[in-house]
């Protein structure tokens, strides 16, 4: 049982106009077992809370806490945070040319693990991930992300987090350019891991769709760079029939 | 990484036009380097032929045995205009009173189908693989007093690669710095043969090379020329090849060590279907200048040329200079040719040149294009590798021994292939043993 604690987090980004504020004060805490959905419209801050959690150097953390179990996770390296259990599944995964999957799978499950995989099972593992993903064997031998579809770049990051099962794992637009089909089979993997009851999954989103596949037992509302509105699944609901526009019009 | 690709077909060009590419040279190493052909178009620094600059024929350019064809470069020249040519200096042979150091020795291992003689200047055998193309090559070629002669009997097909090592013989401690030398060899592959030739350059030395390669009829011969020579070394190494009909000449180049290197390999195709295959590797570290200047002549139909180079650079004032000639002459009708550049930058302060130039003098070809980038190590690339638990320096080297991987499966000599690998691992050492020292004060940045 984990506990990711994210307080009142102020994240701003360099500009040619100088600092800009993204984040303005964030409070959200995540257990294991649960899925969050994030939701707002562009712009919102959705993917800064993402990068941020990351530990993206383009995203510079102004103040605010977050820890997993208590340890501060702001302080760790990119790598020590995704080693500390933190997964990000990004919406544009990048192209790493002549680093094949397989390789690139195995060198992070051992940096993960702090040891290589046994050799047999995992072999087995990867096998029967790809299978549940639908994703052709000759995929282990291709560049990771080099001449993948928008489908097969997502699959291939839900198979990661299959393998290097996280603690706490942040989709961020995992949903975005899916067709129905892929969507489904994106959702069918994140269930399985989420299964195991062991994950904490913050699922960020713009749309409503994908909340048919995966439910999330919290959503928030992102307006401005801050949680506007919380509730359980009913909120999502009224999202769908009612779309953003109360959150954008002007106060009075 | 973030590499420009930048492909074009030349096809189909207007028979007796001659069409040149040229790249713009690359920018400073503060920002992204790009060779990138769009850019270049909008720029007005590259042109197909038409409209651009006139760019004078590669074919027109001097070639000569006579020292005295070649005025001393200052640097100002186009084949010169990269290169330290101070460094360079001694190999020039101002005075014209030959290189005539002595430190420099060849040792030759060979199988028991391949022959190897030491021959004396007048051999007529030395000097039928193209004329010297500039004052270095001419130096060389005016300075040996003696050439080692690699020969594969017609039909014989070698049973292990052939080793030639050219050493710089070790310098007294304090002493002065190596003088002068020059080098000769000559790998001979008679009609059907087979081989590989293997040429390691060790050690400290200043020193101007001929290799000529002559590959017969029907002959496959596989030559990888290793630089890997200890530091305060300048090298100036001219390869110049002759490919008969049907023989096919793979061209492995490496150079990883010595203040200044600079091979220029020209190859000349002699009979139709002939082809060549041009594999370039290079890593450059600061202060090391590396230089590598190809032509290809594609003087008869129906041949083929694959030219491939990739290169790393780390640290202040590392340069490397790529230079990919290619003539496709009017009678070299079917003419199938393609060249790669392709150059990661790993740090600040290094810089690369990349250069290709086509140009085509008939349009009956079946292809001809070329490619160059050069790309910054990509910091998106790091963060996604980092952001699955892989540690900075081992996520770094996954993205060079990728960027190399592709290159490296093409040597087809697997000895060559592991002894590359590790030498890269080697060179990576270097720069991940400097990175790590400052990874204690990045974390506290973040």
């Amino acid at each position: 049982m984990s506990t990711l604690e994210i307080r009142d987090l102020h994240v701003s980004v360099e500009t040619k106009e100088g600092a800009k504020q993204i984040l303005r004060g964030v409070d959200l805490t995540v257990a294991s077992g649960e899925t969050h959905a994030i939701m707002g419209p562009n712009g919102s801050g959705k993917s800064t809370l993402a990068y941020s959690l990351a530990g993206h150097p383009k995203y510079e953390i102004t103040s605010g806490t977050v820890t997993l179990d208590g340890e501060d996770v702001l302080a760790m390296s990119v790598d020590e945070r995704a080693r500390a259990g933190m997964f990000l599944a990004m919406q544009y995964p990048v192209e790493v040319p002549g680093v094949s999957v397989s390789n690139f799978l195995r060198t992070a499950k051992t940096a993960i693990s702090g040891e290589a995989p046994a050799l047999r099972h995992w072999v087995k593992d990867v096998r029967t991930a790809m299978e549940q993903l639908r994703m052709d064997p000759t995929f282990a031998e291709r560049n990771v992300n080099e001449g993948f579809s928008g489908g097969e770049k997502k699959r291939h990051e839900i198979l990661q987090m299959e393998l290097l099962k996280p603690k706490f794992a942040i989709l961020d637009e995992t949903d975005s350019g899916l067709d129905v089909d892929a969507l489904r089979i994106v959702s069918e993997g994140v269930n399985r891991v989420r299964s195991s009851g062991e994950v904490g999954v913050l699922l960020i989103t713009h749309y409503t769709r994908i909340l048919r596949y995966i439910q999330p037992d919290f959503v928030h509302v992102f307006v401005d760079g801050r949680i506007a509105e919380e509730g359980g699944p009913e909120l999502a609901e009224r999202l769908e029939s009612e779309g953003y526009d109360r959150f954008l019009a002007p106060t009075a | 990484m973030t590499t420009s690709p930048t492909d074009v077909a030349a096809t189909g060009a207007t028979p007796t036009e001659t069409t040149t590419t040229r790249e713009v040279r690359a920018p400073q190493m503060s920002t992204d380097l790009s060779t990138d052909h769009s850019k270049a178009v909008a720029d007005g620094a590259h042109t197909h032929g038409r409209g651009g600059t006139p760019e004078t024929s590669r074919a027109s350019r001097a070639t000569s045995f006579e020292l005295a064809d070649f005025a001393v470069p200052t640097g100002r020249e186009e084949e010169w205009r990269f290169a330290p040519v101070a460094r360079l200096a001694p190999l020039f042979d101002a005075a014209g009173t030959g290189l005539t150091g002595t430190g420099t020795q060849v040792t030759v291992v060979n199988p028991a189908e391949v022959q190897v003689e030491i021959v004396g200047r007048d051999d007529a055998r030395l000097g039928t693989a193209g004329r010297p193309g500039d004052r270095a090559a001419a130096a060389a070629w005016s300075s040996f007093r003696e050439a080692t002669v690699v020969t594969i009997p017609a039909q014989a097909v070698a049973s292990a690669a052939t080793s030639i090592r050219v050493e710089g013989l070790p310098v007294a401690a304090g002493g002065s710095p190596p003088e002068p030398s020059a080098v000769h060899l000559l790998v001979h592959a008679l009609p059907l043969s087979e081989a590989v030739v293997v040429i390691d350059h060790l050690g400290e030395a200043d020193v101007a090379e001929t290799v000529e390669i002559v590959a017969e009829e029907g002959a496959h011969l596989t030559v990888v020329s290793i630089q890997d020579w200890a530091p305060g070394s300048v090298h100036a190494a001219a390869h110049r090849m002759r490919v008969a009909r049907d023989a096919s000449v793979k061209h492995i180049v490496v150079t990883l060590g010595g203040d200044v290197v600079r091979v220029t390999p020209d190859a000349e195709f002699t009979g139709e279907g002939a082809s060549i295959e041009a594999l370039g590797l290079y890593f450059a570290d600061a202060g090391q200048h590396q230089e590598h200047r190809l032509f290809i002549d594609h003087a008869v139909p129906s041949c083929r040329s694959r030219v491939t180079y990739k290169g790393a650079l780390q640290g202040a004032g590392a340069h490397t200079v790529w230079v990919g000639d290619v003539l496709i002459r009017a009678a070299a009708e079917g003419t199938d040719t393609y060249e790669l550049n392709r150059n990661l930058v790993l740090s600040d302060g290094a810089r690369a040149d990349s250069v290709p130039n086509l140009e085509i003098e008939t349009g009956v070809i079946e292809g001809a294009g070329h490619a160059s980038a050069t790309g910054r190590f990509d910091d998106e690339q790091l963060f996604y590798l980092r952001a699955r638990g892989i540690p900075e320096s081992d996520a770094r080297r996954l993205v060079v021994r990728g960027f190399f991987a592709e290159l490296i499966q093409k040597i087809g000599v697997p000895a060559i292939e592991e002894r590359l690998i590790g030498a890269i691992e080697a060179e990576l050492e270097r720069s991940m043993s400097e990175l790590d020292a400052l990874a204690p004060a990045r974390q506290v940045e973040a």
